[in-house]
């Protein structure tokens, strides 16, 4: 059949044309700009002058770009990896129901990652509050002496990040199953005819082929908890800001509470970067990963 | 293998099993406390005990959220901005979709890597500029505005070509025989063929919508224009320290995309796992 090439070529063009309108517009501009932005001393909104790379140097002995830095390296370590085993091993005993049962079970897991994150705080910051938290009369039974939470700096962060792993989990959860699904009962059953130990079975044949899933599971984590913002900025109000910023934070306060655009698109930038070789990275492996198969 | 280690085995299986339902029931809990804590008089719910039932259930905290705050005019902007912001990424990403899957075109190869770069690209970078952007355009405190830079949703796109790409060619080939143009083709065969993914696609972009908080937050200043999401955390004078009331506004909040996700549950899931790059 022939293909009428420059008739194809119209209609795709016409095709794709509102979402390239969309994708300049709100993708490809912002990004440019953004770069540009940083290289000036410009206010959030208005022109500024161009400042080359002090924008950067500066970012290297600051305080608070330092806390922001670290704290955003303290939660992917809280987060991450506890995160994806606690989905795999819950996922491991949602996988041994079946039916409606097994349904049931999964929407109680599930149900905390559909919800809106400000509904995650309500109900976290409740359940943990000093005086009235039902979380500090379990602590009274064990004799645990109450810590206001979210108001000290030691407690903050790992409790963001449990809260945090409570409520993705179930994301996490979901791709453990469809894993789990993907291996074939017949290993299981030769296995069992060998007369092979639970434990054994898991580090022999589910461990091994359910690695590739653990490895996307941990790195949709760790881009994720990169980004992090909604959770920390929620809990810190009435708290303590300033010791517990993340890097997305602090581009908020650089732009929105300081007023200076440039200075917040230069960590902008660092944390963009950071996140695109991240990326970048995993999606070599993955490549790599699938050559080798 | 013996009676008796099978049985030592199936006895650990049960405990493995039982747990695995505490721990759901414990998961589960806290959602659970939000609502029961919302359903009690303002008294009973700073009580210094654990009661899992109200003594007196009362709807009070939620005809005071509904009356006497602006939740509803939040409720109207949530649905509008998460139903726009759906219809848009749906349609547009519909088309694009269908043109990387079927069509040839110079520009075919250069818009794959776009998409598969705003894979990769941290919208929450982006945040300054799609501020400055929206000011300069003067859709701040607008719907639209609040819409604009979700409608980056390259997950959709993707999801569409792989299910266009196993539409087998048989039923292409036979509607160009009939002459049909490819609005036609994409309309009459490749949509009515892929309605599931489509419902499965929009329920979750609704939800991911509803649920937006950074963009939102920064894109309304005034109270009349907010979603609920943030709206529930930004007018604490409006609940006051009155816990069982903004926990009633938490679950009224949470309520539309707890329903959606309890109807639809298999094509939310499925939605999900496709998102994530995994055939479901």
């Amino acid at each position: 059949m022939l293909r009428n090439t420059r008739r194809e070529t119209l209609v795709a063009l016409v095709l794709i044309a509102p979402f390239l309108a969309i994708y300049g517009l709100t993708f490809v501009y912002p990004t440019v700009a953004m770069v540009n932005l940083s290289f000036t001393d410009a206010p959030l909104i208005g022109p500024g002058q161009w400042v080359g790379f002090d924008n950067y140097t500066r970012l290297a002995g600051e305080r608070r770009f330092d806390t922001a830095f670290w704290n955003t390296a303290y939660f992917v370590a809280l987060s991450v990896i506890p995160g994806t085993f606690v989905a795999m091993v819950i996922a491991l005993g949602v996988s041994r129901l079946t039916g409606r049962m097994q349904a049931l079970v999964l929407a109680l897991f599930f149900l905390p990652y559909i919800l809106p994150v400000s509904v995650v705080y309500r109900l976290w910051d409740w359940t943990l509050n000093f005086q009235f938290g039902i979380a500090m009369y379990v602590f009274d039974i064990w004799g645990i002496e109450r810590v206001p939470i979210f108001k000290t700096t030691t407690w903050f962060m790992p409790a963001v990040a449990f809260v945090t792993i409570w409520w993705t989990c179930g994301f996490s959860i979901l791709l453990f199953l469809a894993g789990l699904r993907a291996i074939p009962a017949e290993i299981y059953e030769a296995a069992s005819l060998d007369n092979t130990g639970r434990w054994t079975m898991f580090r022999r044949i589910t461990w091994p082929l359910l690695w590739p899933v653990t490895a996307l599971v941990t790195t949709i984590q760790l881009i994720l908890q990169l980004k992090i913002f909604d959770q920390v900025y929620l809990f810190s109000t009435g708290g303590r800001p300033n010791d517990n910023l993340v890097l997305v934070y602090y581009i908020f306060q650089r732009a929105f509470v300081n007023n200076q655009g440039g200075r917040a698109a230069a960590i902008a930038v660092v944390l963009f970067l950071i996140v695109v070789i991240v990326s970048v990275l995993n999606f070599q492996l993955m490549r790599l990963a699938e050559r080798r198969k | 293998m013996t009676a008796s280690s099978a049985r030592q085995i199936n006895l650990v299986g049960g405990i493995i099993t039982l747990l695995t339902l505490i721990i759901a029931v414990l998961w589960a809990f806290p959602i659970y406390w939000g609502i029961v804590s919302s359903l009690k008089p303002e008294n009973e719910v700073v009580r210094p005990y654990i009661e899992l039932w109200p003594e007196t259930l009362t709807f009070e905290h939620y005809i005071f959220a509904l009356t006497e705050t602006q939740i509803g005019r939040w409720y109207i902007n949530s649905i509008a901005t998460a139903v726009g912001a759906t219809i848009l990424t749906i349609s547009t990403s519909m088309l694009v979709g269908y043109a990387l899957s079927q069509l040839r075109f110079p520009l075919r190869r250069p818009l794959y890597w776009l998409i598969l770069a705003s894979f990769m690209v941290p919208t929450q970078t982006l945040i300054i500029n799609h501020f400055v952007l929206v000011a300069n355009m003067g859709l701040l405190n607008t719907w639209a505005g609040i819409i604009l830079p979700q409608l980056i949703n390259p997950v959709v796109i993707i999801v569409y070509k792989q299910f266009f790409d196993q539409v087998p060619r048989d039923f292409r080939e036979a509607a160009v025989m009939d002459n049909a143009g490819e609005f036609r083709i994409l309309f009459k065969v490749y949509m009515p063929m892929n309605w599931g993914v489509t419902t499965a696609l929009a329920i979750v972009t609704f939800i991911w919508s509803w649920n937006s908080f950074l963009w939102p937050f920064l894109a309304v200043t005034k109270t009349e224009m907010m979603t609920i999401t943030v709206g529930i955390t930004q007018v604490s004078d409006a609940f006051g320290v009155y816990y069982a009331s903004q926990l009633a506004a938490a679950v009224l909040a949470g309520l539309p995309v707890a329903l959606a996700y309890l109807l639809f549950q298999r094509r939310v899931t499925q939605a999900i796992t496709l998102s994530a790059g995994i055939k479901g």
